[in-house]
């Protein structure tokens, strides 16, 4: 498969990341304080500057946000089509540019990037996603997962955590919220033994755009997973979207980690571990989970966060 | 081409067409119709195919497949993991400034609905043979129209085909009618299941040189791999956007594609000695009454209406070749004056008996006439239930009758129905 990503040399420091052009530009629509234009833009710095780029977004909120005819907010080509099939599309694109390319029809060269929701990623756009993983395109996949259903006003999706309120999975009094446990996608993305597989957080820049810069290296499809808060659903001030995702890699519920050709790797450890109940403290979607009557899930929340923690350690080679 | 195709005549026909003087120079085979329609996939040679396997189309992507494993084509196969991602990847491919074509059937077409009407909305250029068959349930692998009839709204071309011939010359000029400047819009390419697609049938295939120089090379007006102008496809329109305009537009590019597809079927005529409209007439000079259909039955039909016309009965046939655009102008002209018109369709709107798709438009087409014809509708053949001529034969004598007392007794009828 690819060279050895690691040996890829791009600087993540801050003062030549701020001189990279803009490719997510300013004026778009999305909601102050949203994770995702920014897990966008950290990964964009990641892209090598000599190379043209091709974004795909299936149906969410980046994509109405960013695309309001006759306005576009992307510096580069875009395409959108529906919302299960941005992995299809994009590998429609890639392929017409290894055809176009051979043909010698087109001398620049390009990448191409998806930038889903959960939604259209974990759910409806599972499908095709995993058929472009699996056909092997040159394509990086990068889902800003927000854990629920955005755009259409907060409802459960395959991505949302046991517990969560959401407006499909209300809590009442036959109900704490939603039943079931989330799925795990960045370990059924590896199970597609692609080149390279993260599971990354926005509260982690540095983190972040080096996966990026390994991202763009690799030669074959890439999925990157992206905790990307939403205040509007997660019920949490606006200004605290990146501190309340580094509370998710702190209490290990989300964490950060990478699958580079086979390879297990966690990526950043956790010394000052905090409890998954003072991660979900200030979210008002755990709200009622705080109530008596709803201990027993949030020590199951704890349980179950707990259990697969310590199946990544076994996976990274951190624990035997 | 599969090994068991068979040569029928080792010479190739050269012909020179009257008046025009250009040498025609083309190869019969006996091929089915799914190796007609990838005789011209290969010829045509797109940049991309993205395709998935369903009967009765499979053998078209296995045979497409195989070109490209020995080299045949240029082509760069998406074996996709779904008819949904075979159009997503097509639309994404056409996006990028490609030459792209997919093919399919039934449960196939339905699977792509949602995207069908994305790839005419961002006006991309695809052609999509389409071999027709029934929709579930109940699941049923024959022909009916059915599938494509459900696409009929999506603003997609489309085609018919009376036999594999037809089915090869209809995907070749396919490709210049969808990417004409003044259409952009995509072309489905539709044959009967089975019935042609599965059927050995005498197939001119026009020399490889002289198709290529037909088809040309394919110019996106807007693509995502161009450097100098980024582009962005599929944008957020709403309320207060342009929705309704872009709309408006569309229904311009298919009307538009009216005089182009009779202009390509014309200058098709000088390569291949084939010339093709919107539909073709048989004896409609004299005719009194006359039978409309689509599709292979127009081949049944038309050896009925040849017997009674030596018998020096006044029927005629029309057999539509475009169903999208519909052309019910000239439809309507040459339908004018006649007494009785019966109209073959093999599907149905189940719009509470008001008939099939093509009985409903006709009709409406034929409503601001002077002198409207009585109008009968058959509907006949779904799940791939055999039209034998004798049933032909016992419609024209409904319709004879219907011509003479000026009455018709049933509009909408069923034939071949058990009942």
């Amino acid at each position: 498969m690819s060279a050895n990503l690691t040996e890829q040399k791009m600087s993540t420091k801050l003062k030549d990341l701020v001189k990279k052009p803009q490719i997510l530009m300013g004026g778009h629509r999305m909601c102050a304080g949203c994770g995702a234009p920014i897990a966008v833009r950290q990964i964009l710095l990641g892209a090598p500057e000599n190379v043209k780029l091709v974004v795909a977004n299936p149906t969410g909120c980046l994509e109405v946000s960013t695309t309001i005819y006759p306005y576009t907010s992307w510096n580069t080509s875009f395409v959108h089509c529906a919302f299960e099939n941005a992995a299809a599309t994009l590998s429609g694109v890639e392929t017409a540019y290894n055809s176009l390319k051979e043909q010698g029809k087109i001398k620049e060269d390009y990448r191409f990037i998806a930038f889903g929701g959960d939604g259209g990623t974990y759910d409806i756009g599972l499908q095709s996603l995993s058929g472009a993983l699996e056909r092997g395109h040159r394509l990086i996949y990068v889902c800003y997962n927000n854990e629920a259903y955005m755009n259409t006003g907060i409802q459960r999706s395959g991505a949302t955590p046991m517990g969560s309120w959401t407006t499909t999975s209300p809590h009442g009094s036959n109900s704490t919220g939603k039943k079931e446990n989330r799925k795990d996608l960045t370990a059924i993305a590896a199970a597609h033994n692609i080149p390279y597989v993260a599971q990354a957080s926005i509260s982690h820049w540095k983190d972040l755009v080096r996966k990026a810069q390994k991202a763009f290296a690799a030669d074959g499809p890439v999925f990157i997973n992206v905790l990307s808060p939403c205040h509007r659903g997660w019920r949490f001030p606006m200004e605290n979207t990146v501190e309340i995702a580094r509370m998710a890699v702190q209490s290990c519920v989300w964490p950060l980690f990478e699958v580079e050709n086979g390879k297990w790797k966690l990526t950043t450890k956790v010394p000052k571990r905090i409890s998954v109940e003072e991660y979900l403290k200030p979210q008002g979607r755990f709200a009622h989970l705080f109530k008596e009557k709803n201990k027993e899930t949030l020590a199951l929340l704890q349980e179950n966060v707990d259990a697969e923690w310590e199946k990544l350690l076994q996976l990274c080679g951190e624990k035997e | 081409m599969a090994t068991s195709n068979k040569v029928i005549n080792n010479q190739t026909n050269q012909g020179i067409l009257n008046g025009d003087n250009i040498v025609i120079n083309s190869k019969a085979l006996a091929i089915v119709g799914t190796d007609a329609v990838s005789e011209a996939m290969r010829q045509i040679n797109p940049d991309v195919v993205a395709a998935y396997p369903i009967t009765p189309q499979t053998a078209i992507v296995e045979t497409f497949s195989q070109m490209v494993a020995d080299g045949l084509v240029k082509t760069h196969l998406v074996a996709v993991e779904s008819e949904h991602s075979a159009m997503s990847a097509t639309i994404g491919a056409s996006a990028a400034g490609s030459r792209v074509m997919t093919c399919t059937s039934s449960q196939g077409l339905a699977y792509m609905w949602e995207l069908l009407h994305i790839a005419s909305g961002l006006r991309l250029p695809i052609v999509m043979p389409n071999v027709n068959r029934a929709l579930s349930a109940p699941i049923n692998i024959h022909c009916d129209h059915g599938d494509s009839m459900g696409a009929r709204d999506a603003s997609w071309i489309q085609l018919f085909s009376e036999n594999a011939q037809e089915a090869y010359d209809n995907t070749l000029q396919a490709v210049r009618i969808a990417e004409n400047p003044d259409v952009l819009l995509p072309v489905m390419v539709l044959l009967d299941g089975f019935i042609i697609s599965h059927s050995i049938d005498r197939v001119e295939i026009i020399d490889d040189e002289a198709a290529s120089n037909f088809v040309g090379e394919f110019h996106s007006p807007y693509s995502l791999l161009d450097p100098k102008n980024p582009v962005t496809v599929g944008a957020f329109d709403s309320l207060y956007g342009y929705f309704f305009e872009f709309k408006r537009q569309q229904e311009e590019a298919m009307s538009n594609a009216v005089n182009v597809i009779k202009d390509v079927g014309q200058e098709y005529g000088k390569i291949s000695g084939r010339s093709y409209g919107l539909f073709e007439s048989v004896g409609m000079e004299d005719a009194e009454f006359a039978f409309v259909a689509m599709g292979s039955a127009a081949g049944t039909i038309r050896e009925l209406v040849e017997e009674m016309r030596s018998r020096g009965i006044p029927v005629g046939m029309i057999k539509l070749r475009v169903f999208r655009p519909f052309p019910a102008k000239e439809l309507a002209e040459a339908l004018s004056g006649l007494k009785a018109v019966a109209v073959f369709d093999r599907s149905n709107t189940f719009a509470g008996n008001m008939g099939g798709p093509v009985f409903i438009e006709l009709r409406s087409s034929l409503y601001d006439l002077q002198q409207r014809p009585l109008m009968i509708n058959y509907i006949y053949g779904l799940g791939g239930r055999d039209l034998p001529i004798e049933l032909i034969n016992k419609a024209a004598g409904e319709l004879g009758e219907a011509a003479r007392s000026g009455r018709v007794k049933q509009i909408v009828n069923y034939l071949g129905l058990r009942e």
